[in-house]
């Protein structure tokens, strides 16, 4: 049988508190089920493709593959929804707009919270410079140092995504 | 007055202007027609639709084309803004409603600002005329003493100024949309031309923006499907101990099964997954049915006469038997590609609503949120599946991942209608990753044998002879359209009676050849009535996977087979690639895009080496747009791996609405061709699909569907050619097509050899260059 769990995380800077009758049951679902995120879509289930992507404790992970039991008690949990907004974007959601990083954007989700959780590590680790654009491709195709995870885009948007990612990069890194 | 005012509401009441539509021709349609000559519509009523609707804050379009993620909201309303004579504005898109939206066909084949644009275009026209009509008799001119700017008109001459804001607040109109009404010129375009930013992108990179999967409604729950273990796997029985089980999970409501069709439903997404899982709800016992041909025969079985249902000849231009006696040199080849996915980044959704009764008011019984390219479609083919009137049935369309053609999309929202129906509950359903790539519908493998003769540098002789299953299985009103049905008894659509613009598409070639011949073997995908017959025998007697409509259909492996071909003629006798292009065709406009790629042709890499480059063209439909493509690619001969370090393309699909929009297109076609080109294959067994994921893993052991990665993509350079003057055509997949031979015509200068299957992998390319160089 299941075990249910009652788990409160910070969300977006907001304790929230969750009730699940199947302490398995993935982050994914939680959060777009039970506490309204839009931005971490379902793509794959099991962690090839990114769509899902969130910073657990300000770490990147796939939240198809967190099943809630794994999320400590009180853990900071950032979603697309909370980075920013229309009215005051993230800079990495403004360099997205700027270079018209996106088709379907279906995807979207994952290489920006990928890229919000990556650029803070290289600022942790004292780096000032952007990264350049094939580090970045390097990155989002999982052959960054330390980062082994793909990312996915079908509609053919690579090459804006990598430009908004640098040129958010120059802005958060400098 | 010039214009006679219509008393009755529309829509939004008093201080509106429409442009209604009308499925029956314009001279049916009753209608007054004023002193000025715009038809006022008499048949208009609460119930009617609008193509657009213009209140005094904003402008709302009313489009059948929805957006599929390429950005054809946005230019859509830079259509409209110009004949508006706007600039900018609140223009509101409600998009694919069979209740509110006109029928505009399917969202696909590059159409939607071709076709739909104009029809949009003269609805907005039909508008400025009548604020035109408004403002001549606000001012007691004549309509010819007014000019418009960014809605505001003005009687030329004077200070005399009026919004549209003010018109229409004495307005209360419903237009028919005038055919002849004049529309602006380029010289006029004022957004037309611009790279105005995506409407929907600020919301989709904050998440505010919601797309079918984020639908909630009052009281849904939540289903999954079960699908059998091969495509033509029949239903035997479900567990006992299972089912057992499957009640036990928290949140559980019911199996449904019907037929061959088993889902689930429960009160949470989560509990749905658990219960459809074997491994921890039910456990459903299938009977295998027929095996399907196998992946590796694919290139001789699609060739096999035994699969063939019927051939027909589709172009024959002079004597190709006698020119190939004649030409100085002759050549054959075989061309070979598989079967490949639209592999959306979002499985499919769909969220369904049937009642017990239908609504009292509306009628409506059933409501259905889906990400269908042609709504109208999907609406008679549910109303036939749930056994229902037409008009019962409401389609919502909602965004969705990119699809790039007709994948699960129609096929989820089937089954969410029937589990609701049978649970009589809201549902919400998105298929798995395996769902996805296991059971949407595919494009289609093909073959082709060409010969071809050269002489003094010219093709004298060209056949190309082509292996097609179908690209067309979209909904048609029959429930064996959508898996659901086919799983409950309905039989699939006829084969077709031609390969014609589907399978295929660009298989003519657009080159002026004297002697020049196509003929197409169509392959039966499922055992028929007769030898001859595009008749279904049964429902689920699958000889080949289902196929259907992927980006460019069959163009993309014809203009493989025919670009890659015409590179082996040149080469064979003697000719420069580009030169050969350029001096087959009569139309400037071909001759244009080629000649655009003449610099980086002439200082291209020499080749032999590893480095090489190749072109290719196609004329999208042999009717549209028009591209060329150069690509320089490194062929690591040690692995066989390519690497594609450059594109350029050039591009000519006529008026250029949206610069940067187009530019998007062409570089998302550019890297799905890549990406199609080098790695992506389906594999199956014989009872279905086998590549049900993105990688191989412990769990998905054998060849998954790969795509390309972002340290793959090469730096791409478009050349727009922009023609004011003339009609805007599609660009959502002319430039796919070139792809795929601009690669094998470039590995072919890098080595010497000619690569004839796709994928492109390292596998296929080692082999290929030690077959030439064997090891020692």
């Amino acid at each position: 049988m299941p075990t249910s769990l009652t788990r409160t995380v910070n969300l977006n800077g907001e304790r929230r508190r969750v009730t699940v009758p199947d302490d398995a049951e993935q982050l994914l679902y939680v959060l777009r089920n039970q506490l309204g995120q839009r931005g971490p879509k379902f793509g794959c289930g099991v962690s090839q493709c990114g769509a899902c992507t969130v910073l657990l404790d300000g770490q990147i992970r796939r939240s198809c593959v967190t099943p809630l039991r794994t999320v400590p008690e009180g853990a900071s949990v950032e979603t697309l929804d909370g980075l920013g907004s229309g009215k005051r974007p993230h800079p990495l959601q403004q360099a997205f707009i700027d270079e018209q990083a996106g088709q379907c954007a279906y995807c979207v989700n994952g290489m920006i919270m990928g890229a919000v959780g990556w650029l803070r590590q290289l600022k942790a680790s004292g780096r000032t410079t952007a990264p350049s654009e094939s580090e970045i491709a390097a990155f989002l195709s999982g052959e960054a140092p330390g980062s082994t995870q793909n990312y996915i885009c079908r509609c053919g948007t690579h090459l804006r995504v990598i430009r908004a990612i640098h040129r958010a990069a120059e802005e958060l890194l400098s | 007055m010039t214009l006679e005012l219509s008393r009755r509401r529309f829509v939004a009441g008093a201080g509106t202007l429409a442009v209604a539509f009308h499925l029956a021709p314009l001279d049916a349609v009753a209608a007054t027609v004023a002193a000025d000559g715009l038809r006022i519509d008499e048949s208009a009523d609460d119930g009617s639709l609008a193509w657009l609707l213009l209140e005094e804050d904003r402008v709302t379009i009313h489009s059948g084309k929805v957006e599929l993620g390429t950005g054809v909201q946005t230019a859509l309303t830079q259509i409209v803004l110009d004949e508006l004579h706007l600039r900018h504005g609140r223009v509101g898109y409600v998009q694919g409603d069979t209740r509110v939206t006109p029928d505009q066909g399917t969202t696909a084949g590059s159409k939607t600002i071709q076709n739909g644009g104009p029809e949009l275009r003269q609805a907005a026209a039909t508008a400025f005329q009548a604020l035109l009509g408004l403002a001549a008799a606000y001012f007691q001119v004549d309509r010819s003493q007014l000019q418009a700017d960014d809605g505001v008109i003005s009687v030329v001459g004077t200070s005399l100024r009026v919004g549209y804001a003010r018109l229409l607040d004495h307005a209360e109109l419903v237009l028919v949309a005038d055919p002849a009404a004049p529309v602006a010129t380029p010289g006029e375009y004022q957004v037309v031309g611009r790279s105005v930013p995506r409407a929907d992108l600020p919301g989709k990179v904050t998440a505010e923006f919601g797309y079918l999967q984020d639908v909630r409604v009052p009281g849904m729950v939540h289903g999954r499907v079960v699908r059998p273990s091969g495509r033509n796997a029949t239903f035997a029985s479900i567990t006992p101990e299972s089912m057992a089980r499957a009640r036990a999970i928290p949140g559980f409501l019911s199996v449904v099964q019907r037929g061959n069709f088993v889902g689930v439903v429960a009160t949470s997404e989560w509990a749905a997954i658990q219960a459809a899982a074997p491994a921890t709800g039910i456990e459903v016992v299938w009977t295998d049915g027929q095996p399907l041909v196998a992946q590796a025969s694919l290139p001789e079985a699609l060739r096999d006469p035994a699969q063939h249902y019927r051939t027909t000849q589709e172009v024959s231009v002079g004597d190709v038997d006698a020119a190939l006696v004649t030409a100085d040199t002759t050549v054959q080849a075989g061309y070979f590609t598989p079967f490949q996915m639209h592999a959306a980044m979002g499985p499919t959704c769909a969220v369904a609503d049937v009642r017990r009764t239908p609504d009292r008011k509306t009628g409506v019984q059933a409501t259905v949120w889906a990400c269908s390219q042609a709504v109208f479609a999907l609406r008679e083919t549910l109303a036939n599946l749930l056994g229902l009137p037409e008009p019962a049935v409401h389609v919502i369309y909602e965004e969705s991942a990119g699809c790039y053609g007709h994948n699960g999309a129609d096929d989820v929202a089937a089954d969410a209608a029937l589990l609701s129906q049978t649970v009589g509950k809201p549902v919400r359903l998105q298929w798995s990753r395996q769902h996805e790539h296991g059971w949407e519908p595919l494009g289609a493998a093909m073959a082709h044998d060409l010969r071809g003769g050269i002489t003094d540098g010219a093709v004298v002789a060209w056949e190309h002879v082509v292996c097609t299953p179908t690209h067309g299985s979209r909904p048609n009103g029959s429930p064996g359209t959508v898996l659901a049905g086919l799983l409950t008894g309905s039989l699939p659509a006829n084969l077709p009676t031609a390969a014609g613009n589907s399978g295929g598409r660009n298989a003519p070639v657009n080159y002026v050849f004297p002697n020049d011949r196509l003929i197409a073997h169509l392959v039966r995908s499922f055992e028929t009535a007769g030898p001859t017959s595009n008749v279904p025998a049964a429902p689920l007697r699958y000889r080949f996977p289902r196929t259907t409509a992927l980006r460019s259909l069959g163009g993309f492996s014809n203009t493989f087979a025919n670009e890659s071909f015409l590179d082996e003629l040149a080469a064979a006798g003697g000719a420069d690639p580009l030169e050969l292009r350029i001096a087959s065709h009569e139309d400037p406009r071909a001759i244009a895009v080629l000649e655009a790629l003449g610099d980086a042709w002439a200082n291209r890499p020499a080749g032999g080496d590893g480095t090489g480059a190749g072109v290719a063209f196609a004329r999208y439909e042999t009717e549209y747009s028009y591209v060329a493509t150069y690509v320089e690619v490194t062929v690591d001969q040690s692995t066989g791996a390519i690497r594609v370090g450059r594109v350029l393309v050039a591009h000519d699909s006529g008026l250029v609405i949206n610069p940067d929009g187009i530019r998007h297109q062409i570089e998302g076609c550019v890297i799905q061709g890549i990406s199609r080109t080098l790695k992506e294959e389906v594999h199956y067994d014989d009872r279905g699909v086998t590549s049900v994921v993105w990688q191989s893993s412990p769990f998905n052991p054998g060849p998954q569907y790969e795509v390309l990665r972002f340290s793959d993509v090469p730096a791409i350079e478009v050349t727009l050619i922009d023609r004011p003057d003339q009609p805007a055509w599609g660009a959502g997949e002319p430039a796919i097509e070139p792809i795929p031979a601009a690669i094998g015509n470039a590995v072919f200068a890098a080595t010497g050899v000619r690569i004839r299957t796709l994928p492109m992998t390292p596998a296929r390319v080692l082999s290929a260059l030690q077959e030439v160089q064997p090891r020692r």
